[in-house]
């Protein structure tokens, strides 16, 4: 058992030895500095040129909004009729159909916003055409996307007032060329090294020793593997994702890919630190980040480890913890790991079936997506940070009876508006979803759909409707985990969460470059002994605390109902 | 806007080449220089291929290693778990069912020694591996059906057993079909 924390361990400080360079250099990238990499200027120049770009064009705020909106609808448009019409198109060695209208709705949203929630399964819902085409490409897109709109957010605290914010397209292009495309390339090549297959051969066929005849799935999967955790994606090739030995073949695999996963999101918070000129307020905004991983992370490893209390009464061991759903090749302590991983930054690929870890677990994995800014998604991750800071600004001005400033901006009822409501979106639309699918469930069990309510649930009584809460949970956090039990391939559960997926992704990146906009293009207020000071160890005690308290606040009661219960009747 | 709309179409299509195009197929052909050349490696036997390295299969017979519980029946043009939440009664009778099987195979067995792996499926359902322990109990029930000496399946066992990664991290672990495949050649 010691050597599986151990394992932890070093995973986690290999993370940050990367994570760290990996922050300063993006800074330099953003603002424009001199790093090695600039070799890559001519491929950046001829995209920009085929594009018809002009990247010394400066955009405002809404400039930038249209931009990233205009191109990600393009996206939607594109691959909703490319999954549709799959079967029709080359490179689908193994025969598979298209997609149903329902079904690509729910996997185009799910992809162009970086959920990657998967309501198919990889080896018979998809090509290789779509995964190359629709789905890795989104993988690449949707994660510089959330990184250029993040950028566009420090730009706006650079300097002391500003509108001229830089070029969308700049940052955007410059996320794949510069970080996550070099990257993947290092990853796939350790991936493919490792047994996971690069080759476009369809299925394979053999005898197994016993003499049953077997088919195997496998396909060009290892570039893809690498930016599905690069870019905080999760989406996997197979139907169950990084559990399966061909997409995460050993131990090596494993702590490759939960690094991966973890650097970007950690280094945008340096970069941030850095890029506006307080690099003390990027260390104490990673401070808070985790520390709160940290309250997820011990006691969901302390849950697996301690095994599943049921089996144990049965007289069987649990020294190796829980393995229903578990891989014996990385045992129930990493894959703790990878849940708490998975679900604070938004990746949602697994190692782990998470319907079958232990209750306790899936109170942390779900919290850990509501909360969704401990370090969070590509980019993405310090923008919901962000307006949890805006938040703690204005209970904190309040408190001390002055108007708030945020970095020499006043924070005005504008921006605090803006704040609130993208606060209260996440609790409406997970709150929402859950009482709906539940009054279906009871009320309509019977209804025509191609999966029919009453065989939605894998498991019964709390466990069930944790399935439900555990779904539009990683729908609004854009995660895209799930508890796989649930029978979602139907017009409910793909338009629902659909649309949830896709109000869950962009309301939470205008409202934060919005106020970011608003606040850059006031008049610096120079700081004064009365100034609330961004960097400091109160202020960050106090952020903290506004995010425990509206969390708890909005999810504790629903959190009650699933889960929790069900930890209780399982200690009974 | 317009422009916009112009530039998105555009970048879209040159973006779609690099990342759709370039980069894959530099990954497959650096795939070529691996061992199962970018196809997975295969293990074979008597000049046949049996299956993949990393690929679980099922192993039921009682002459072989028994490979863990699967959701899918070990049939890998798919994948799955079983999905069943701790606490479900369906589900704990199942494992009740598990471990009554494996005691009535292995009457030698004590039911405390039993590993939590052997009786619970696997995430992938295609799990390659077992622990030492589950492949340990299950020595007795092999030795009497094969004839052999209980101590040479113990060799066996401690030559396929792979420690934790440079012997600090992770769990140790055994690959059943290479450990069944070596069982054969025991057997010769």
């Amino acid at each position: 058992m010691n050597t599986e924390l151990l394992g932890i361990i070093a995973t986690y400080l290999l993370t940050l030895v990367i994570a760290i360079p990996l922050g300063i250099y993006l800074a330099k990238v953003f603002a424009g500095e001199k790093v090695w990499t600039d070799f890559l200027k001519p491929l950046e120049t001829g995209i920009f040129k085929l594009s018809g770009i002009n990247v010394k064009e400066e955009m405002n705020w809404k400039q930038h909004l249209k931009a990233l909106m205009t191109i990600n609808l393009l996206w939607l448009v594109y691959g909703f009729f490319v999954l549709i019409y799959q079967n029709k198109l080359p490179l689908n060695p193994d025969g598979n159909p298209g997609m149903s209208p329902d079904l690509s709705f729910n996997t185009i949203i799910s992809f162009v916003v970086n959920c990657n929630l998967q309501d198919y399964s990889g080896e018979t819902g998809l090509t290789y055409l779509t995964q190359h085409f629709v789905i890795m490409f989104l993988q690449f897109v949707s994660a510089a996307t959330g990184i250029a709109a993040a950028v566009v957010l420090f730009k706006a605290f650079r300097d002391k007032s500003t509108e001229k914010l830089g070029n969308f397209w700049n940052f955007f292009v410059k996320s794949i060329t510069r970080l996550l495309l070099p990257l993947s390339i290092v990853m796939a090549i350790i991936l493919a090294f490792n047994g996971t297959p690069t080759s476009y051969q369809g299925k394979d066929k053999f005898i197994s020793v016993q003499g049953d005849t077997v088919n195997v799935s496998r396909g060009p999967a290892a570039g893809m593997i690498a930016i599905k955790h690069l870019g905080t994606n999760g989406g996997g090739w197979f139907g169950v994702n990084s559990a399966h030995p061909l997409e995460n073949p050993n131990y090596i695999t494993n702590t490759v890919e939960l690094v991966a996963q973890l650097i970007i999101p950690i280094a945008m918070v340096i970069a941030f630190g850095i890029f506006i000129r307080r690099r003390r307020l990027g260390w104490m905004i990673f401070g808070v980040m985790t520390i709160g991983m940290l309250m997820l992370l011990i006691p969901m490893v302390q849950s697996e480890i301690g095994g599943n209390p049921a089996i144990a009464k049965m007289g069987i061991s649990q020294l190796t913890g829980s393995m229903e759903g578990k891989e014996v090749r990385f045992g129930p302590a990493i894959s703790a790991y990878w849940s708490t991983v998975t679900t604070i930054i938004s990746t949602g690929s697994v190692n782990s079936m998470h319907d079958s870890t232990m209750p306790m677990s899936g109170t942390w994995q779900m919290l850990g997506m509501m909360i969704n800014s401990f370090y969070g998604g590509c980019g993405v991750g310090i923008l919901n940070y962000f307006i949890y800071l805006i938040i703690a600004v204005f209970i904190s001005g309040l408190m001390v009876g002055r108007t708030p400033e945020f970095l020499g901006h006043k924070v005005e009822a504008r921006e605090v508006k803006i704040a609130a409501l993208i606060t209260l979106l996440s609790p409406f639309l997970i709150l929402v979803g859950t009482a709906l699918s539940s009054y279906i469930l009871v009320n309509h069990p019977s209804a025509e759909w191609a999966v029919q309510p009453k065989t939605w649930l894998n498991n019964p009584s709390f466990h069930g409707f944790s399935e439900m809460l555990y779904q539009y949970t990683s729908s609004n956090a854009n995660n895209g985990s799930g508890f796989e039990g649930l029978g979602d391939n139907n017009v409910f559960w793909n338009v629902t969460a659909g649309v949830i997926m896709f109000l869950g992704r962009f309301l939470p990146i205008i409202g934060p470059i919005a106020i970011a906009g608003l606040l850059g293009a006031k008049k610096y207020v120079p700081e004064s002994t009365g100034t609330l000071k961004a960097d400091t160890l109160t202020f960050s005690l106090m952020t903290f605390a506004v995010i425990m308290v509206l969390n708890a606040l909005s999810y504790f009661p629903a959190l009650t109902l699933g889960p929790i219960a069900e930890y209780f009747t399982l200690i009974k | 806007m317009k422009k916009y709309i112009i530039q998105s179409v555009r970048l879209t299509a040159v973006l779609l080449v690099l990342l759709c195009v370039i980069y894959p197929l530099f990954i497959m052909l650096i795939g070529r220089f691996t061992k199962g050349e970018g196809g997975g490696e295969k293990i074979m036997k008597d000049g046949k291929v049996v299956g993949y390295a990393a690929i679980g299969q099922s192993f039921t017979k009682p002459e072989y290693f028994w490979s863990r519980p699967s959701a899918v029946d070990y049939k890998a043009d798919g994948s799955g778990g079983s999905n069943k939440g701790p606490s479900n009664p369906e589900y704990l009778k199942q494992v009740a069912d598990r471990i009554d099987t494996v005691l009535k195979y292995n009457p030698t067995v004590k039911r405390a020694d039993i590993p939590a792996d052997l009786v619970t499926a696997s995430g992938s359902g295609l799990d390659p591996n077992i622990s030492e322990q589950a492949a340990k109990i299950q020595i007795s029930r092999i030795a009497t059906i094969r004839k052999l000496d209980e101590s040479k399946l113990k060799d066996l066992i401690a030559k396929n057993t792979e420690k934790p990664f440079l012997g600090l991290f992770g769990p140790s672990k055994i690959n059943v079909l290479k450990l069944n495949v070596a069982l054969d050649e025991l057997g010769k």
